[in-house]
């Protein structure tokens, strides 16, 4: 197991080197952002001295080279439109983002087991017929118009809910969190609602199908043939081998919904990085994409080696290395 | 004689299709005392499985008992639903199904297996039951049973999984035993093996056996009476020794003429003509009239006698013919 972890961890770190070079290589390729910092009245010392300053008067390799090394310690740079350092920025929104990203998540993972056993069990039900035929909406429409939709009838109809930014925070520690206020929470029932949808339709229709597909095996009439109650038969060992295959969807979308986030949080105005990130992008703000980039895909990486990981404890067929038996 | 175990009294399964109802167990009935073991023997759609299925509350809707009885220790259940008919299930009545590389759950220890199972059916604590479960193991003989209850299905060979198979068919006490095909999956020494440690655990606790197989060979080895089924009917039904050597019915004669024996060397095997109708064409009268060489226009009119022990639903039946 820990051969195999090992080499898990070494994959991983090969792809974000990967992806260090893609970002990297932004700053190489996507326009001049000395034109952009420096406004029509420069001279030629002001421009090279800010050339040098951010170093881009480097090689590519020793560029790279730093940007990597930098990238490791947590430094991408300075924000060329903010002058801030770009690190400090991200852990200013993170919160935001990873709150909003959390609660959603975990609705989607939630309703969409539930609602995905619930449709499998009773599959001629009618309820069950209802939920899945509503569950088409959440698939198919796009999360913009879902947001907008939520915010019409609740914020603007019915008053109920805000439609736009995270409401109060508290600051615990350098983290400010939206848990703890009431117009905190309130703001994070809508876009939660608007992010996790789609995931939580999803989770939904693939639980369902592999529960149904889990049902017909033998194992599961032979439970029955013991005098096994509904209960055992349905999560203990139904459920169970549902989650296989579901674990691995539910991973890859737990690192979609992050940077899904960028739709709902330019919808709802959130103060996270995905709004960071689209203005980031209007402004030509390299450091500030490359190192949003660089966050987004240590998430991926991160969720799918965990789930991995998390394959171990379910599964016991792969916890066989030494027998090798399949 | 004391009261059977297993009491089939006249049974029709049905199934409702687009063509019609099909009835794939029609007007079936025989016995099964403890420490019996009956084998019902027949080709694949004859009905074997079905009826197992019925007498167990495990038919795939929309097949349903339309007729007949089901008396199991002098209870009649053929009626009993739901959790009624689930507490029966494991506890009274245990049951082996074919494959043993899918009867298992992958994701649970085989100790858990039948620990869950005793707990449901028993009111013994959880250290006992795990207790009892290394016995369970140890008495269907599999060998370190005290570290292989913390195993997982996919560290045991095909035989080994049908032997726990049987032990979590029997862990709960249950007083019959349907093994539904248990052999035909495992290769041809293991299945003696199997046989073999069936026989010994039912003699041994008095089980009464249903013992479903196409396989004479089996049935030859293992059976004390047995019950030959054709297009949802029983064609025969009588002590193992006097349908092999000496069939009454026409079926079960052609049955065993096309059973190969080895010492035989290579003549020529016997078949069959034709093949058992679909169950929504059955023929009037008796089913097995179009393949039989000795109907009559009363075969194809009348219904034929039903069966009781000794007996075969024929209206010529063989007297004293020799197999071949």
């Amino acid at each position: 197991m820990l051969a195999y972890i090992i080499r898990r961890v070494g994959q991983s770190a090969l792809v974000l080197l990967i992806v260090g070079l893609v970002a990297f290589s932004m700053f190489r390729f996507v326009g001049d952002p000395i034109d952009n910092m420096l406004g029509q009245e420069r001279t030629v010392e002001d421009i090279e001295r800010l050339r040098a300053q951010l170093g881009l008067d480097q090689p590519f390799v020793v560029q790279y080279y730093k940007f990597l090394e930098g990238a490791v310690q947590g430094n991408f740079g300075v924000s060329y439109r903010q002058g801030r350092p770009v690190a400090e920025i991200l852990l200013e929104r993170a919160p935001a983002t990873l709150e909003l990203a959390m609660v959603s998540g975990v609705l989607a993972i939630l309703f969409g087991i539930a609602l995905g056993v619930f449709t499998a069990i009773r599959r001629d039900g009618v309820f069950a017929n209802v939920i899945m035929s509503a569950s088409l909406i959440g698939v198919s429409l796009p999360t913009f118009l879902i947001g907008i939709l939520l915010i019409y009838l609740f914020s603007v109809e019915l008053g109920w809910l805000p439609s736009f930014g995270r409401g109060e925070t508290v600051d615990l520690g350098g983290w400010s969190t939206g848990f703890l206020t009431e117009s905190g929470l309130k703001a994070l029932i809508l876009p939660s609602i608007t992010l996790g949808l789609y995931q939580m339709t999803l989770i939904m229709r693939l639980v369902r199908s592999e529960m149904l597909e889990v049902l017909r095996q033998d194992y599961i009439r032979f439970a029955r043939a013991r005098g096994l109650r509904d209960r055992a038969v349905n999560f203990r060992h139904a459920l169970k081998n549902t989650m296989v295959p579901v674990i691995t969807v539910i991973g890859l979308q737990l690192g979609a919904i992050i940077a899904f986030a960028i739709i709902t949080e330019t919808v709802f105005q959130w103060p996270g990085v995905g709004l960071l990130f689209i203005n980031a992008i209007q402004f030509v703000d390299i450091p500030v994409m490359a190192a949003y980039l660089m966050l987004i895909s240590v998430m991926f990486v991160g969720i799918n080696l965990l789930v991995d990981i998390l394959y171990f404890f379910i599964d016991p067929r792969l916890r066989a290395d030494r027998s090798g038996g399949h | 004689m004391a009261d059977p175990v297993l009491s089939i009294r006249n049974l029709s399964v049905e199934i409702p299709t687009r063509h019609g109802i099909v009835r794939p167990v029609d007007g079936v009935s025989y016995d099964i005392q403890a420490g019996e073991i009956l084998g019902i023997v027949g080709e694949s759609g004859a009905g074997k499985s079905m009826a197992g299925n019925a007498v167990i509350g495990l038919l795939n809707p929309p097949a349903h008992i339309s007729k007949g009885e089901i008396w199991l220790n002098g209870k009649r259940i053929d009626h009993l639903k739901g959790d009624a008919m689930r507490r029966l299930r494991g506890k009274e009545i245990g049951m082996v199904f074919q494959d043993p590389l899918t009867s298992l759950n992958p994701l649970l220890r085989i100790g858990d297996q039948l620990t869950e199972t005793m707990l449901t059916h028993l009111p013994i604590s959880r250290i006992e039951a795990e207790k009892r479960a290394v016995a369970a193991l140890e008495e269907v003989g599999i060998p370190g049973a005290a570290e292989r209850v913390n195993s997982y299905p996919h560290e045991f060979s095909g035989g080994m999984r049908q032997r726990v198979v049987i032990a979590l068919a029997l862990c709960a006490e249950p007083s019959l035993i349907i093994a539904d095909e248990p052999t035909t999956a495992l290769d041809v020494s293991v299945q003696a093996q199997i046989i073999a440690l069936l026989r010994l655990l039912c003699r041994d606790r008095g089980t009464a056996v249903m013992l479903i197989t196409h396989d004479m060979g089996v049935i030859a080895e293992a059976t004390d009476r047995v019950a030959v089924m054709y297009a949802g009917r029983l064609a025969e039904l009588g002590p193992v020794r006097d349908v092999l050597t000496h069939p009454q019915h026409p079926y079960t004669h052609g049955l065993m003429a096309s059973t190969p024996i080895a010492s035989q060397g290579k003549s020529r095997l016997h078949q069959i003509p034709g093949a058992m109708p679909r169950l929504d064409a059955v023929p009037e009268g008796c089913a097995f009239n179009p393949r039989c060489p000795h109907a009559t226009d009363k075969c194809r009119q009348a219904p034929v006698p039903r069966v009781s022990n000794g007996q075969a639903a024929c209206w010529y039946p063989l007297i004293d013919e020799k197999v071949i």
